[in-house]
């Protein structure tokens, strides 16, 4: 019996000893300042008590779709000019519907040789084709294939973030997809001051394309020029965009009717370096395509010289040049950059384009010194609250109060301590696993764990004050006191476990960490009300006399 | 020290009480929240996540002047902006919000532009980056969050049922999950009565007294099993009484003590949790109210009605009875 309740001890020791390291580390030192410092390095805080973003992106898929069909359109052009088709037109009918390509007016003795060619598996994989009968087709990209492709442009935005992040020198961020399907970004910076240069860094989408100029396309004064010289009906494969007003021989804002589909773009750029143009001393952009993209590029060079394209990004024309010879695979884009622009440009091609641009949904931040007002006030409410409990219990149960009061310190110990271990085990695997996150809800989390946690003391010591008032010796009383309330203990555990599961799945992260807290806290807790509580009765009944009762 | 020595209370005496009690609660909180979707579309004011919009707790270095903030906002041309001291006066904190911007595009200009308003128009220090709380949201995120949060609520609900018919019977799950229902109107209807915001923390809180209310049901059904299962000869509503008697001095205490932590987060836990907290103190006096007041005279009443039309008249103590 006493080897066994050695064991018991040994073992409850063994744990103490880990949660407090899982709480302090090995402090530095054993001051007050020593040792909250330990605390905060090895808890992790939500952005709630340390301060930081929560933004929520919202990735705009259609681009994505759109520049697809684009691709896909300018195939089936170059695939009909092989085969020596004509057609009235193929293009987009509606800009609001991205994923729909119409290919109009085939000659009726070339019906057949259309069908064979869209229906051919290197569109049907991508697209539902109808139509054909009135020499017009219809195609439209298939559910899943556009599930698909909305799936992979958010998993690139995501790792674009991630890289653009990580340029920022921001620790421990947050990137993950958010919200079940609905294309959505959550991106989670801890310790960021300077939100507004971080969101637009996130956001940028500085993407850079080469458009094709149309005959007689600009430049034009105003927009109204511009549309005017297309008698106010504008093409469907047509945009008018506005130049950044620098650029050379002109004077202020002109306006370009491009070609909406560009000949090369984002991805199609392989590197992008600054340079200054050793004749004009101006910045300017060195690029370098891939070799697919050299060859398009190739092709269309060829087939246009004498005629002009822009170069845009961000959706302003920044250079506008005269194809003079074809080129393959390099060149320089000089657009009046100066030198920030020019050193942000390439940094934001080398680590890739965003392949849609992100809108933001929903922003919060928590400047750092409310959010320590909050660890302030949470832990003074935490504070009072064990200490009434505590007072309490002594008062009320008096020598067993001090049982009580001791499992509940060690609730504490262990719901710190394992909150302590699990970021130090996930930083230990290199960012993997669970971080449990204390967050201001997680800290009412502990609070309300201290009221619940005591109710299985309660429960216990009623019934063992009932057996007591029964007759029973002291061993029996306590004995039957444990077994009886076990049930009842793991009944009121698991409702409220239940509920904090829900919540978790549920939640955001302030509610997250609110689930968790009492999770972990009410789990901890039957660990303590039961067994360390066992334990301590048994070593002092062991003290006991004969016939002495337990002080309860 | 002793507080319930041997307690002989006739509770279920005290049904019509209770039931008068409960009602003009629930009726209240029902009218509060019937004259809310009038006036402002939804029973219990929302709180930002919800509803949308843009709210800035902004902390000054000296006391804040709201009628000079509002002056600020209008010499600045923000519209609609409602301002309100928030927490303790010694914080020097206030609340700005403005109404959702249906402009995904643009969702950051209300908070640019109230800090503009402050910086230029109002002669009181605050730091930008580290003294300002915002909370952006988007319409389509407040949606969102909206069905996320009711369906938690559902789910909950659901799984609280299923688990009692799994330990009870069904008519004390049935009972159990009036109770909680009975607890959630009352919270909510103190919500509406008061003026407070639901937020997602505050959902948090009442689904945690959901539970909590469940556990101190069950305790007290608890009892009422074990007591059918050795006494057949007692009428139920002496049983009834008397397990609750039992069980007072345990629920009162618990209670007691959960509530005294919950008051000392009330008091000192801050403003940003103080709804919350106010969840709980509702919560938890009700949630133990109703188990003696609610959901055991509903088991004696659906036994009385049984046994009125003439079937069998037991109370299902467990599925095998002990012998």
């Amino acid at each position: 019996m006493k080897k066994n309740l050695r064991n018991k001890i040994v073992l409850i020791i063994a744990v103490l000893l880990i949660c407090l390291y899982g709480i302090f580390g090995i402090p530095s030192g054993i001051s007050g300042k020593a040792l909250l410092s330990a605390i905060s390095n090895r808890i992790h805080m939500g952005l709630d008590l340390q301060g930081g973003a929560h933004l929520i992106l919202q990735v705009q898929v259609s681009e994505a779709v759109n520049a697809e069909t684009d691709n896909s359109l300018q195939e089936i052009q170059q695939d009909l000019k092989k085969a020596n088709i004509t057609v009235s037109q193929v293009y987009k009918p509606d800009p609001n519907k991205p994923d729909v390509i119409r290919v109009e007016g085939a000659p009726a003795a070339q019906n057949d040789a259309v069908s064979s060619l869209l229906e051919g598996t290197k569109y049907a994989n991508e697209y539902d084709v109808s139509g054909g009968s009135d020499n017009n087709w219809t195609l439209t990209m298939k559910p899943v294939f556009e599930n698909d492709l909305d799936k992979r442009t958010v998993d690139e935005a995501i790792e674009t973030i991630r890289d653009r992040v990580d340029a920022l020198g921001v620790s421990e961020p947050l990137i993950q997809e958010y919200g079940l399907g609905a294309n959505q970004i959550l991106v989670e910076l801890p310790g960021v001051s300077d939100l507004d240069q971080v969101k637009g860094i996130i956001r940028s989408t500085a993407r850079l394309e080469i458009h094709a100029v149309v005959d007689n396309g600009g430049p034009f004064p105003s927009q109204d020029a511009a549309m005017q010289s297309v008698n106010n009906a504008l093409p469907p494969d047509d945009e008018i965009l506005p130049s950044s007003g620098d650029l050379a021989g002109s004077n202020g804002t002109q306006y370009y009717v491009l070609q909406r589909s560009a000949i090369v773009a984002g991805s199609d750029f392989r590197s992008a370096d600054p340079g200054v143009n050793s004749n004009t001393g101006q910045q300017q952009v060195n690029f370098t395509l891939t070799d697919e993209a050299g060859d398009k590029f190739w092709d269309y060079t060829s087939a246009n010289v004498g005629k002009y394209m822009a170069v845009v990004m961000g959706g302003t024309v920044r250079e506008v040049a005269v194809i003079k010879q074809p080129i393959r695979d390099s060149g320089l884009i000089e657009g009046g950059f100066s030198q920030n622009e020019v050193v942000e440009l390439s940094k934001l091609l080398r680590t890739g384009a965003l392949p849609a641009s992100l809108n933001y949904i929903e922003a919060s931040t928590v400047g750092a010194t409310l959010g320590a007002d909050s660890i302030r006030e949470g832990v003074t409410a935490a504070v009072v609250g064990i200490v009434v409990v505590m007072a309490f219990m002594l008062v009320y149960y008096k020598g067993s109060g001090i049982n009580a009061d001791l499992a509940l310190i060690f609730n504490l110990i262990i719901l710190l301590g394992i909150m302590g271990l699990s970021s130090a085990i996930s930083s230990a695997a290199g960012g993997g696993g669970l971080v449990l996150t204390l967050t201001l809800p997680g800290i009412a989390g502990v609070i309300l764990t201290i009221g619940m946690g005591v109710d299985s003391n309660v429960l216990i010591f009623e019934r063992i004050r009932e057996e007591i008032r029964s007759g029973k010796a002291a061993s029996a009383a306590v004995d039957q006191g444990f077994a009886r309330a076990w049930l009842t203990i793991v009944d009121t555990h698991v409702t409220t476990i239940v509920s904090a599961a829900i919540l978790f799945i549920f939640g955001t992260g302030p509610v997250k960490g609110f689930a968790t807290t009492l999770t972990v806290g009410l789990a901890a807790n039957l660990f303590t009300a039961v067994f360390v509580s066992r334990v301590i009765f048994e070593a002092h009944l062991n003290k006991l006399k004969a016939g002495e009762m337990v002080s309860i | 020290m002793e507080f319930f020595r041997n307690p002989n209370v006739n509770w279920l005496g005290w049904k019509w009480y209770f039931l008068a009690f409960s009602m003009i609660f629930s009726v209240a909180g029902i009218i509060k929240m019937s004259w809310n979707y009038s006036h402002i579309g939804s029973p219990v004011p929302l709180g930002v996540d919800f509803q949308g919009g843009t709210q800035l707790d902004v902390k000054f270095a000296n006391p804040p002047d709201i009628d000079a903030i509002r002056h600020a906002m209008e010499a600045a041309g923000v519209k609609d902006a409602v301002i309100t001291s928030f927490g303790p006066a010694p914080q020097h904190e206030v609340l700005i919000s403005l109404p959702v911007q249906t402009n995904e595009a643009a969702l950051d200009t209300g908070r640019q532009q109230i800090e503009s308003a402050l910086q230029t128009h109002y002669n009181n220090y605050f730091d930008p980056n580290t003294g300002v709380n915002v909370a952006v949201v988007g319409p389509t995120v407040g949606h969102q969050l909206e069905k996320q949060a009711t369906l938690a609520t559902l789910y909950s609900m659901l799984g609280m049922l299923i688990y009692l018919w799994f330990r009870f019977q069904l008519i004390y799950g049935v009972a159990a999950v009036v109770a909680c229902f009975h607890d959630t109107l009352i919270t909510v209807g103190a919500f509406a009565l008061t003026g407070r915001e639901i937020s997602l923390t505050v959902i948090a809180a009442i689904l945690t007294l959901v539970g909590y209310s469940m556990n101190d049901t069950i305790v007290v059904f608890d009892r009422i099993r074990e007591n059918l299962r050795m006494s057949r000869r007692e009428s139920l509503t002496d049983l009834v009484n008397r397990s609750i008697n039992q069980t007072l001095s345990r629920t009162v205490l618990t209670s007691g003590l959960t509530f005294l932590t919950v008051l000392a987060l009330f008091i000192f836990g801050g403003p940003v949790l103080n709804d919350f907290s106010f969840a709980l103190v509702v919560g938890i006096l009700i949630g133990t109210y109703s188990s003696i007041a609610v959901a055991a005279p509903m088991l004696v009443a659906w036994q009385e009605g049984r046994a009125g039309k003439g079937k069998a008249a037991s109370l299902p103590a467990a599925r095998k009875p002990k012998n």
